[in-house]
């Protein structure tokens, strides 16, 4: 009895110390953020007191967070939109169809995938500097710098691969009998059947695009282009900024990502559940 | 009747009499449908992935100038990396770094997950929210890092420590240290993550097995020993060769915290490579580097495939 006791309580304990040690830090910064108790450069507090937004009201608008948090907005929401698109497509011709070079064209993009971005970090920053034909300029110092090269994502074309293959042959000879034409069969037929795929894809592109670091540091040098990663570094320079700021700004950069984590659970249920119902 | 305008191309090659089967298309356009699909996505790989990595490629084996023609100096970049005082102490920070933080992670994640493992709510409760290290980007826990463990006094590790009768630490200023404390911070990020992918491998063991073991009077140590080791092995295989491989090119973890430093205490390959490159404008150099880096990542990503192909045969 006492035993089975003291086995709980130290249990309790053990829960505690990991609870503590993987979630304290985000408490210590919550609580500093809404914190207007003033600290110096370093020190954080644990205990809730003199609540306050100021320190966020100062981070937005004064050291320009709402700047980088809509540049990250804009590229994480472009750059997914078409990372999926592209891939969606690439995974149809992949899936679908029989064509000489299908081999080679897995292959080519299966390389990618061993090949980490860090790597051609330099060539791409110099390819970026590049004129590109159709729009006269080079994509240096504009999002699309940010946004173009992570459209291409050799996973998310092999995952939606897999799933488009797992579409039974009957449902598109289906549609094309009744007229359907290739792009309707794509749009109508197979896309909706992997929605599950879609949204894993989604996902995970977007962490991807938001963890961004290497990318975003290269393709812009203007401040005002800067995405929310890489500009909190930027910030921590600036002698004014209190912990409590630095902290109110670090929430709101960790905040997208937390959303879309809850976000993913949900997704994740729901595809465990498509796949439950459908047997 | 009319046919939709889609159908058109269809119909009208074999409209008029009944084929035996559905209309062929012309072989042309079926053959070239499944390049108008890919069309989007070969552009993009091809401009910006393969062409920067075969310039990369070339870059390596020039002296790269940017108001002259580059100097063709053929495996000068190469020597040079060999002789690199300054790339052979990343590279050795580097290995440090690998080795010690993905053990690090790995046995802690292992522990986590026997520990919390079950399907008991405030187990899930727990994991969930041990995981948040793992979905937050790296940037910003360097941020926090850089709070935790201040080397003041009154920086919340050191008044911990001073708790406990410790003397203040330098932590990320002190060149003895960071590279230590950037370990620990990697430990911290990934050991929720492997965690996960141990407890998915932990639920795949076959529950009979341990049964058996009990009734053949099997110690837990020796049940954990010769059941749950082999049943995981698969799991662990994925997390050690992964953080192998995406240890060797670690850069944003240092770059956000010490940018290299202390005095270069903390430099890795890539902080060097980006050194080297976007600071001292050496491309060929840098190229070089990097291109070293790549064909030890491929190795790596190869011998990886390769105990993964053993254990799902």
């Amino acid at each position: 009895m006492t035993s089975s006791f003291s086995s709980r309580v130290a249990k309790i304990i053990l829960y505690a110390v990991i609870v503590v040690t993987f979630v304290g830090p985000f408490w210590a910064t919550l609580v500093t953020a809404f914190s207007g108790v003033s600290l110096k450069p370093g020190q954080l507090t644990l205990i809730p007191q003199s609540p306050t937004l100021e320190n966020f009201r100062i981070a937005i608008f004064q050291m320009k967070v709402w700047q980088y948090l809509l540049n990250s907005t804009i590229v994480v929401i472009f750059g997914t939109i078409l990372q999926v698109s592209v891939s969606a497509l690439a995974a149809y011709a992949l899936a679908r169809k029989k064509f000489r070079g299908a081999a080679v064209v897995s292959l080519f993009i299966l390389c990618t995938l061993m090949l980490p971005e860090e790597v051609i970090a330099i060539p791409l920053y110099l390819v970026m500097q590049k004129e590109i034909p159709i729009l006269g300029m080079s994509i240096y110092n504009t999002y699309l710098a940010m946004i173009l090269p992570v459209v291409g994502w050799a996973f998310s074309i092999f995952m939606l691969t897999e799933f488009m293959r797992a579409v039974p042959m009957e449902l598109e000879e289906a549609a094309r009998i009744d007229g359907a034409n290739e792009w309707q069969v794509f749009v109508n037929v197979i896309l909706p059947l992997v929605r599950p795929a879609l949204g894993t894809v989604t996902i995970f592109g977007f962490i991807m695009i938001w963890d961004q670091y290497l990318l975003p540091l290269i393709a812009v040098n203007d401040k005002d282009l800067m995405t929310l990663p890489v500009a909190l570094g930027s910030l921590r320079v600036d002698d004014t900024i209190t912990p409590n700021i630095l902290t109110a700004a670090t929430l709101v950069a960790m905040a997208p990502s937390v959303i879309v984590y809850l976000a993913l659970q949900r997704q994740f249920n729901r595809g465990i559940m498509a796949g439950a119902v459908k047997g | 009747m009319t046919t939709t305008p889609q159908a058109a191309p269809n119909g009208a090659a074999g409209g008029k009499r009944l084929p035996k089967r559905r209309p062929r298309k012309t072989p042309l356009s079926t053959a070239i449908i499944p390049w108008l699909f890919l069309a989007p996505a070969l552009v993009i790989f091809t401009w910006f992935k393969f062409y920067p990595m075969v310039s990369g490629f070339s870059m390596s084996f020039y002296n790269v100038q940017f108001y002259a023609d580059s100097e063709w100096v053929g495996l000068d970049n190469f020597y040079k990396a060999f002789d690199d005082p300054d790339l052979r102490l990343a590279v050795f920070h580097t290995t440090i770094y690998v080795i010690v933080a993905t053990l690090g992670a790995s046995v802690t994640a292992l522990c986590l997950a026997l520990f919390l493992e079950g399907p008991a709510r405030h187990l899930r409760i727990i994991r969930t929210a041990i995981f948040l290290p793992a979905i937050t980007s790296v940037a910003i826990i360097a941020e926090i890092w850089r709070i935790l463990f201040n080397s003041a006094d009154y920086g919340i590790i050191n008044a911990t420590l001073g708790f406990l009768g410790v003397a203040p630490q330098g932590f990320l200023s002190d060149p003895d240290q960071a590279l230590w404390v950037l370990i620990l911070m990697s430990i911290w990020k990934s050991a929720p993550y492997d965690m996960v992918i141990f407890v998915a491998g932990l639920v795949g063991i076959n529950r009979e097995l341990y049964d058996a073991a009990s009734v053949d009077g099997a110690s837990p140590w020796r049940k954990f020993w010769h059941v749950t080791i082999p049943g995981i092995i698969p799991s662990i295989s994925v997390v050690v060769m992964l953080s192998f491989i995406r240890g060797f090119r670690i850069f944003a973890e240092v770059y956000a915290t010490t940018g290299g430093g202390p005095a270069g205490s903390t430099a890795t390959i890539m902080t060097h490579v980006y050194k080297v490159g976007f600071e001292e404008l050496n491309y060929g150099y840098a190229s070089a580097v990097s291109l070293l880096l790549l064909l030890f990542t491929v190795a790596l990503t190869l011998v990886h495939m390769k105990i993964k192909s053993r254990f799902t045969v």
